[in-house]
């Protein structure tokens, strides 16, 4: 029991080296990037980090992130929740047809859509806003979120509607006081995969903003590309990419391994 | 049992709604696109099925599908065993469980572009953390913008670190859910490890590996951002996969006939590998 325990140690420590140079780049000056190696910031400075919160070009990047990263989510559980429900409680004309239609956007390669939709987004004249990005990510989101949301809500009896609506509650009071906060961690793991799914894309978000909602992951290949070689300030703005993702993912870190166990393929 | 109720439809209409005018919309233009040519100035003229016959013999478009067949098998076989050998060596309970299994999530969750940055720093041969260790202290000369074979390491190596923990997370979930008994029942029989993994584990984590497998699949086959950062397809065209060859010709050269013809393709393949993968998988249920 104890000696097996060096391979998941072992994984972990793979996997944070990584994390770790980027962090301990991070912290270092330009000068000392370009002029050799060293294992540790050997003059450690924030110069970096302030450039990032001083400047608005990059910090309205993470703002922009949040922002559709935020709006998207809420509008794939807002919409995906009744059609779970459907999908897990009644059987119709074409469900399972239905069902498998939308899987399979979450197959479609996002390079087959990147310029459709910013053709289509510009018609309708939302392109460069939050909303763009959002309704482009949801594309894969509502899928996924209707796909773990039925799983969960699976596993809620159907004697719990016919209680409620025998004792006299109307349907969208069930649905709102009984239903949903009996498959909150469901709730809760979608979220997070909506959240995750759309924090780490960036062909769609890219295309599909210009100035005004520009992703901070944008701001950063534009960085790398016209600024020459500011390894350590690349390096900055990529460790704080981290820090939302390990943050939301604290609050699943009971249910995260739930999440996908319980949807059915 | 459910109940028939065709008004279950308007519970399903908003996410009808919104998930076709994404993807019927789009669609669409790309099947206009692809049975077309265009000069500009939104003349266009029929072109037939060219397009199609053009990339389906195009040596370009073969060599960019051989190297993702390839690059998404290699991806498959090491992730797939290595992500059920980590699950099966982690404890079942403790306080050392959610620390494991948030610091295994972290990399799925950081943006693919970072990713490939962080791969570049790392993997910089004067300057990175594991390039100066193979250049300086094994010995190996490595460097992935002149060496196809290291590029190829370098981004297969990338892509088990991102993404082993989903394999990890769903075969640890399938594996948290087998009751006590079952293990007690086979050390009683005499059971030996194999027989225990071969009978009692691998058939209770079938589910989640198959949506394993079906995920890994599809999004290794889709990648685009991380090759894309790490080595933008080089050296010469030697990790373009197909994404990254899809947006050069779309984006890129604005050959928007070919482009459409080889996105509706491509998704056809995706598709239909998928649809295989799965019916395989679920086989022995049906019966």
């Amino acid at each position: 029991m104890q000696k097996r325990s060096i391979v998941p140690i072992l994984y972990i420590l793979f996997l944070l080296l990584p994390i770790y140079w980027l962090v301990a780049m991070s912290f270092k000056t330009t000068n000392e990037i370009l002029s050799g190696f060293s294992l540790f910031p050997q003059t450690f400075t924030l110069d970096n980090y302030k450039v990032i919160f001083t400047d608005p070009s990059w910090y309205w990047g993470y703002i922009n992130s949040i922002s559709y990263v935020t709006i998207n989510t809420v509008i794939s559980i807002l919409v995906a929740l009744p059609a779970a429900y459907a999908f897990s409680r009644y059987r119709f004309l074409g469900d399972k047809q239905l069902f498998f239609w939308l899987l399979t956007n979450r197959m479609a390669p996002a390079a087959v859509f990147a310029l459709p939709f910013f053709q289509l987004y510009s018609a309708v004249g939302i392109f460069d806003t939050y909303l763009a990005v959002a309704l482009a990510h949801c594309l894969f989101n509502i899928p996924l979120s209707v796909w773990i949301l039925e799983g969960f809500m699976g596993g809620i009896p159907k004697e719990l509607d016919e209680t409620a609506f025998v004792d006299g509650y109307s349907f969208p009071r069930f649905f709102a006081t009984i239903f949903i906060p009996s498959i909150k961690a469901g709730v809760g793991v979608a979220a997070f995969f909506c959240f995750m799914f759309s924090w780490v894309e960036l062909l769609l978000a890219k295309t599909l903003t210009a100035v005004a909602a520009k992703p901070i992951a944008a701001t950063m290949t534009k960085t790398a590309s016209s600024a020459g070689y500011e390894l350590g300030l690349l390096a900055a703005a990529g460790t704080l990419t981290i820090i939302p993702g390990a943050i939301v993912i604290w609050f699943v870190r009971n249910y995260i391994a739930k999440g996908f166990a319980m949807g059915r393929v | 049992m459910k109940t028939e109720n065709q008004k279950a439809w308007f519970f399903v209409l908003p996410v009808l709604v919104l998930v076709a005018f994404n993807a019927l919309i789009p669609m669409m233009t790309v099947v206009n696109y692809s049975v077309q040519e265009t000069f500009g100035d939104n003349v266009f003229f029929w072109q037939g099925l060219d397009w199609f016959q053009q990339i389906l013999r195009s040596e370009r478009f073969h060599a960019a599908l051989g190297r993702q067949f390839l690059f998404t098998g290699l991806i498959l076989a090491i992730e797939v065993p290595l992500g059920i050998a980590i699950a099966l060596s982690m404890p079942r309970k403790g306080i050392w469980v959610p620390v494991c299994l948030v610091l295994m999530a972290l990399p799925m969750l950081i943006p693919w572009n970072v990713v490939g940055a962080m791969w570049n720093i790392f993997t910089l041969p004067d300057i990175g953390l594991l390039g100066y260790f193979l250049n300086h202290v094994l010995g190996i000369s490595y460097d992935m913008t002149q060496d196809p074979i290291a590029a190829w390491v370098t981004i297969i190596t990338m892509d088990v670190w991102h993404w082993t923990s989903l394999v990890v997370l769903l075969a640890y979930a399938g594996l948290v859910s087998i009751p006590d008994a079952y293990y007690q029942a086979a050390k009683i029989d005499g059971a030996t490890n194999w027989s225990v993994f071969r009978f009692i584990q691998l058939p209770k984590m079938k589910t989640v590996l198959t949506i394993a497998i079906l995920l890994r699949f599809m999004d290794s086959f889709n990648i685009y951002t991380e090759p894309f950062v790490l080595t933008g397809g080089g050296p010469g065209n030697s990790t373009t996969m197909l994404s990254i060859d899809l947006v050069k010709i779309a984006l890129g050269q604005f050959d928007l006939g070919p482009a459409a013809a080889m996105s509706l393709i491509y998704f056809a393949i995706t598709l239909l590998v998928s649809w295989l993968f799965y019916t395989l998988m679920t086989k022995d249920d049906l019966n």
